[in-house]
C-alpha cells in the first residue's frame, strides 16, 4: 500500500500555549486550537507525524533526527522564566531513515542525528508536547536549512513524499512556524500582547484569508514577498510554506481551516489545518523550475563528494554542435562493473547502461544468483530479481533528474526466456502497464555478474 | 578574543567530549595555548564571557544561578560537540551587570530556570581559554534584536552594554577576564568533509573575506580599535561577520577602546569562517595609561 499525506497543518512556535495558556485569551484559544488539531489528526487515520521545524536552523545540509526515543527538557532561551518543557517521545526511524536515503537520491546533503541529549527546538517540543501528549504518533522532524532556497526545499519535500509513500503509512504533516515574527523587543505584560503592527496583522489575515481557501500553493509563490514585509531577516525565510506546498503536490487542491490566530509576544501565530481535496480553489501559474533533484552548485569542498550524485560534464567532440553530454553516476545504484558510467545525458535524453539486479552496497542478489563460482545453474526468482532491477533503474533515473514516468524505451536482457518470460512481464507490468514505453525483449546466454536480467533504458527529462 | 568552533574542543580531545578526533585546527589551538600561558600569569577572579549563540530577541540575559551542570550537544556539528559541563556562575557580579545596565535603560533579565542549558558557544570559548573549569563565569546572551533595529543602533546597544559592564566589574572590585566568543568572517561552507579534521579541506570560504579578517586584525595590532568600531558595520555586513552577535563591539567597549596593540595569538579557519584569538592585555593597558599621563 502506497503511503499518503492525510492533513497538513500550521502551528506556533512560542512555548506560551503550552506553559502559560490561562495568563492571556489569544495564548488559550491557540492551545484550544492544538486540542481540536490534535482530535482532526487522531480521526484522519495518521500513524506518524513530520514536522518541519524553523526553530531548527542548519547550515550543513538536512538534518534529521534519529533518536528512537529523545528524552531531555528543554528551556527557551528567551522565554525560560515560563518554565520547563520536558519531553520524552517516539521517532519513526524507519521513515526517518528512508527521508534521509531518498534526499540523497535527489541529490541533497542529508544526515541523521541519533545522539543522547541532541537538543531538539523549541517549535518541534512545543508542537509534540501539545499534538502528541500520550506518545500515540510517531515523530519524523526536519531541520530548516538556513541557505537553501526554494528549489532544493522544493527537491527536501519531493524527497520526503518519497518516504511517505515507500512507508505505506498515513501522515500528517506539520510545519512548525509563526506568520509575521517580529516580536516586542522589550518584556511586555501578557494582556498586552497584540500583534507586532498593523501591517504585520494585515499580512498575517491575508495569508490566513489564501490558506483558508486553501490556496498553498499560491501562498508558496508569495514566500519571498511576505518574508521581505513581515519576517524578521536572518531568522529562517517563510521557505515553509515552499515545504509544505511541495508535499501536497505544488497544488491549491486542499481545504483549509483556520483553527485560531492570535499574538505571541508580538508575533502572529495560528493554527491552520490543510486537508487534500478535488478541484479546490484555482489552479496555478509559475515559473519557475520544478526541480527534482538539487543540482545547486553548494560544494565548496573541492575533491569532496558527498553527494549522492556525481555529474561530470563533457563536450561532444564527435560533431561542432554545442550540445553538452554528461555522465551521470548515481552513488544508490549498485556500482558499475566496467569503465563506465550508470548514465548519459544527451540533449533531452538520458540513456542508460544495463541496469542489472544486485542490491546497491552489498552486491547481493535478490532471489539468489543464477549460478555458482563454477559456472553451475541455480535456482534464483526471477520476480525478486526484476523488481530490484526496476528499483536501480529507477534510482538512476531519479539520480539524473528523470524518473520512471519517463522512460520511452527499454530493451530487456533474459538469460532463460522460457523459464522466466512470463513471470518477469508480470512484474514488469506492475511498474510499466500505465507508462508503456517500447520495448525489446531478448534471450542471451550469460550477464557478466550471476543475474538473470538486465534492462538497457532510455528516458526523456 | 575568544571564538567558540566546536571543532577545537573536538580537535584536543578533553575528557569531557565524547567524539575523538585525530588532530586537526592547529594553528587556532595553538593560538590558544599561546594565550592561556599569557593568562597564567595573570591574576583574575572571574571570565565574564558574551556568547553569539544565548540568542535573546527580547533584550539582554544573564545567568542567574550558582551553578549548571548537564550536556551540551551542539545542533550544528553533534558529531563532533557532546561536552558534559559543569559550570560555576558569579552570581553577584552577573547581577550587577545586570543592574548596570538596567538603570542605564537597557532591558535585561536574570536567567533563573535550573533546567537551561548553557549554550556552546560559552562552553568552546570557556573550556579552551581555561580548561581547568575553576573559575567563576559571567554568561551574558547575545541580543538578537539586531533583526529589528540597524547595525548601528545594535552597535550602540552592545557599546552601552559594554560600559555597564565595566562599571560594576570596577564597582566589584574584582579582576576580570572578558571573552567575546565570536569569529571574525562568518560565511561556512555547507558541507562537511567525511572526516572532519581532514585539513586538506579546510581554508577561507573566499579571498575578500580573508582580505576583511587581515584589515581587522592589521587595525588591532595598531591598536585602532575606534576606527574598528566605526567600520564594523560595513565588516558585518560584507564579512557576513559574527560581529553582528554584538561581542565585538561589547569588548571593545568594555575595554575603552584600547589603543594599545592587541596580541594577535592566531588565526585559522574553521568550515570557511575566519577566527582569531586576541588578547588585550591588562598591562598593556596600565603602560599605556602611565605614557598618556607621563608618569
Amino acid at each position: 500500500m502506497t503511503g499518503e499525506i492525510v492533513l497538513s497543518a500550521i502551528v506556533p512556535v512560542h512555548p506560551h500555549p503550552l506553559l502559560v495558556p490561562e495568563k492571556n485569551e489569544g495564548w488559550g484559544l491557540l492551545r484550544q486550537a492544538f486540542t481540536t488539531l490534535r482530535q482532526r489528526i487522531i480521526d484522519s487515520g495518521a500513524e506518524t507525524i513530520i514536522i518541519y521545524s524553523t526553530t531548527w536552523p542548519n547550515i550543513i545540509g538536512h538534518q534529521l533526527l534519529a533518536d528512537p526515543n529523545p528524552k531531555w527538557t528543554f528551556v527557551d532561551a528567551d522565554f525560560h522564566d515560563l518554565g520547563s518543557l520536558p519531553y520524552d517521545f517516539q521517532v519513526d526511524t524507519n521513515l526517518t531513515h528512508a527521508w534521509h536515503n531518498a534526499n540523497e537520491r535527489r541529490g541533497l546533503s542529508s544526515r541523521t542525528v541519533n545522539y543522547h541529549g541532541f537538543p531538539v527546538d523549541v517549535g518541534s517540543v512545543v508542537s509534540v508536547s501539545l499534538l502528541n501528549p500520550d506518545n500515540r504518533f510517531k515523530v519524523a522532524i526536519v531541520s530548516s536549512n538556513i541557505y537553501a532556497n526554494r528549489s532544493e526545499t522544493l527537491v527536501l519535500s519531493k524527497a520526503c513524499l518519497d518516504a511517505v509513500k515507500e512507508s505505506g503509512k498515513k501522515v500528517a504533516v506539520i510545519c512548525a512556524m509563526s506568520l509575521s515574527n517580529r516580536m516586542f523587543t522589550e518584556f511586555i505584560e501578557p494582556n498586552e500582547d497584540r500583534i507586532h503592527s498593523l501591517k504585520d496583522d494585515e499580512w498575517n489575515r491575508k495569508i490566513l484569508e489564501l490558506l483558508e481557501k486553501g490556496r498553498l500553493e499560491d501562498i508558496a509563490q508569495l514566500s519571498r514577498q511576505i518574508h521581505s514585509q513581515i519576517r524578521v531577516q536572518k531568522v529562517v525565510s517563510f521557505k515553509p510554506m515552499w515545504f509544505l506546498s511541495g508535499v501536497n503536490g505544488q497544488t491549491n487542491n486542499l481545504k483549509g481551516e483556520v483553527l485560531a490566530y492570535e499574538a505571541l509576544h508580538g508575533a502572529g501565530g495560528a493554527v491552520v489545518l490543510l486537508t487534500p481535496t478535488e478541484n479546490s480553489a484555482g489552479d496555478k501559474e509559475y515559473d519557475e523550475d520544478d526541480a527534482e533533484v538539487f543540482s545547486g552548485d553548494r560544494s565548496v569542498l573541492e575533491g569532496i563528494e558527498d553527494r549522492g550524485v556525481t555529474t561530470t560534464t563533457a563536450t561532444s567532440n564527435e560533431d561542432d554542435s554545442n550540445k553538452d553530454t554528461a555522465a551521470i553516476n548515481s552513488q544508490s545504484a549498485p556500482k558499475p562493473v566496467g569503465a563506465y558510467p550508470h548514465a548519459r545525458k544527451v540533449g533531452d535524453l538520458l540513456y542508460l547502461s544495463g541496469v542489472g539486479s544486485r542490491t546497491p552496497d552489498t552486491d547481493e542478489i535478490p532471489g539468489g544468483p543464477c549460478r555458482d563460482e563454477n559456472g553451475i545453474s541455480l535456482d534464483y526468482d526471477i520476480a525478486a530479481q526484476t523488481h530490484m532491477c526496476i528499483e536501480n533503474v529507477k534510482r538512476v533515473l531519479e539520480s539524473a533528474g528523470s524518473s520512471l514516468e519517463k522512460v520511452q524505451d527499454i530493451t530487456v536482457f533474459l538469460i532463460d526466456m522460457d523459464r522466466d518470460f512470463a513471470t518477469f512481464n508480470q512484474v514488469y507490468s506492475e511498474y510499466f502497464v500505465d507508462i508503456k514505453p517500447t520495448r525489446t525483449t531478448l534471450a542471451i546466454n550469460a550477464l557478466p555478474t550471476p543475474i538473470a536480467v538486465e534492462l538497457k533504458v532510455i528516458a526523456s527529462f | 578574543m575568544a571564538p567558540h568552533p566546536p571543532h577545537l574542543v573536538y580537535a584536543d580531545n578533553p575528557v569531557q567530549n565524547e567524539p575523538k578526533s585525530e588532530c586537526g585546527w592547529e594553528s587556532l589551538r595553538w593560538a590558544y595555548e599561546r594565550m592561556r600561558a599569557n593568562l597564567d600569569e595573570a591574576d583574575y577572579d572571574v571570565i565574564v564571557i558574551l556568547s553569539p549563540h544565548w540568542q535573546t530577541y527580547v533584550g539582554t540575559h544573564f545567568l542567574g544561578l550558582p551553578n549548571f551542570k548537564s550536556k551540551s550537544v551542539d545542533p550544528i556539528f553533534p558529531n563532533l560537540f557532546r561536552f558534559d559541563y559543569d559550570i560555576d556562575i558569579d552570581v553577584e557580579l552577573s547581577r550587577m551587570i545586570h543592574d548596570e545596565a538596567q538603570a542605564d535603560g537597557m532591558v535585561v533579565k536574570m536567567m533563573e530556570n535550573p533546567d537551561f542549558r548553557v549554550d556552546y558557544g560559552t562552553i568552546v570559548s570557556c573550556h579552551l581559554t581555561r580548561p581547568q573549569w575553576d573559575k567563576p563565569v559571567v554568561c551574558i546572551s547575545s541580543n538578537r534584536a539586531n533583526a529589528y533595529y540597524s547595525v548601528e543602533v545594535m552597535q550602540e546597544m552592545a557599546a552601552q552594554l559594554g560600559r555597564a559592564t565595566s562599571r560594576a566589574i570596577e564597582k566589584s572590585g574584582k579582576r576580570a577576564l572578558l571573552l567575546a566568543s565570536n569569529s571574525l568572517s562568518h560565511r561556512h561552507f555547507i558541507t562537511e568533509p567525511e572526516i572532519p579534521e581532514d585539513m586538506s579541506a579546510e581554508h577561507i570560504t573566499s579571498h575578500h573575506l580573508y582580505l576583511w579578517d587581515m584589515k581587522l586584525i592589521e587595525m588591532m595590532k595598531q591598536g585602532k580599535t575606534k576606527e574598528i568600531f566605526d567600520i564594523m558595520p560595513e565588516f558585518t555586513e560584507q564579512a557576513v561577520s559574527e560581529s553582528d552577535g554584538g561581542g565585538f563591539s561589547w569588548i571593545l567597549s568594555a575595554l575603552d577602546f584600547p589603543t594599545y596593540p592587541a596580541i594577535v595569538h592566531g588565526y585559522g579557519t574553521i568550515i570557511g569562517t575566519g577566527n582569531a584569538v586576541v588578547e588585550w592585555p591588562a598591562e598593556a593597558a596600565a603602560n599605556a595609561e602611565v605614557a598618556l599621563r607621563g608618569d
